[in-house]
């Protein structure tokens, strides 16, 4: 298998429909980078809620026992 | 006992611990497999005879256009089963189904539209083939505003999965429109049971992508369905432990 454009200028242009074919698989790369991203985004956003949830309800349980004791 | 993974799968915690290693090999496996399809398709695959590189958006076009459509299967699927069986994971599925297929059917549209500018001469035709696709483009829309709207996610989940199941009907009239009317798009390319209209060395890549949009659709919706199954869980012991433990 061979590449089929003759040098990287001819690859860019694609005989006039570059323009055409590089913005569909740039505008794809785009959504799916996007895509791909938002689950992972979410996951670190929630683990940081849980997270600070969890510290303040252990200072509260400290403030309760040192009130208690 | 046959039974037994179906009662299984409707655990959330069942569900997050089995496809932990499952959505990272499929995730890698999805990436290597669309890098190798998007170079192959991009610069190795010969042009075609009348529409010269243009026809080089098959490999984005078509692959995301197919699995908007077998996308939306799956999420009217999952709402069926959720009103059925009122498996709760199932309805997580639906819901993370719909961003995932909007933004494929957006881009079947839009790759569609570009492609048709240097080979009809216009972006867009109010044709049987383009105006069924925007009208499932509409319906994703509407099951994602409905997941919205709702206060109670119970509410949410039903009506979600109703407004999917009545949208199935859109599929076939999309997959057949360009049998039943005449219209500008050419009709299927790769065919199952009788001989493709495309050269083998242009098919290969286009295989290749499809399954890769495939794989990366899976993972998709599988992420997204892991962190909604956090979302959900919430209240209970063991998401904490995963929270706080960062597993």
């Amino acid at each position: 298998m061979t590449f089929y454009f003759d040098s990287l200028s001819d690859f860019l242009w694609m005989e006039g429909h570059g323009p055409y074919v590089w913005v569909s698989y740039f505008l794809t790369l785009i959504v799916f980078v996007g895509m791909a991203l938002g689950p992972k985004l979410r996951k670190s956003k929630f683990v940081k809620q849980q997270r600070a949830l969890a510290a303040r309800n252990e200072t509260a349980k400290e403030v309760v026992n040192h009130e208690s004791s | 006992m046959a039974w037994q993974w179906f009662h299984r799968l409707g655990s959330p915690k069942w569900f997050y611990e089995k496809t932990a290693r499952w959505v990272q090999v499929m995730g890698w496996l999805a990436l290597l497999m669309l890098g190798v399809g998007v170079i192959w398709g991009l610069g190795f695959a010969p042009a075609e005879a009348k529409q010269g590189n243009s026809y080089r958006i098959i490999y984005i076009h078509v692959p995301v256009a197919i699995v908007s459509m077998a996308g939306y299967y799956v999420m009217a699927i999952s709402g069926a089963v959720g009103l059925i069986w009122r498996m709760k994971l199932s309805y997580m599925v639906m819901k993370a189904a719909a961003p995932v297929g909007a933004a494929m059917t957006f881009l079947a549209l839009v790759t569609g539209a570009i492609w048709g500018k240097p080979t009809w001469g216009t972006y867009w035709v109010w044709d049987a083939r383009l105006t069924s696709m925007l009208v499932l483009f509409f319906l994703y829309l509407g099951v994602m505003a409905l997941q919205e709207a709702y206060q109670n996610q119970e509410s949410a989940d039903k009506t979600c999965a109703i407004l999917s199941l009545v949208g199935m009907v859109n599929i076939p009239i999309i997959y057949k429109s360009v049998d039943w009317w005449y219209t500008l798009h050419q009709p299927a390319t790769l065919k199952l049971t009788e001989k493709s209209s495309i050269a083998p060395e242009m098919a290969y890549p286009l295989i290749l992508m499809i399954f890769a949009v495939y794989l990366f659709y899976g993972w998709l919706v599988l992420s997204k369905t892991r962190v909604e199954v956090l979302h959900r869980e919430a209240k209970t012991q063991w998401v904490k432990d995963v929270a706080v433990g960062g597993r």
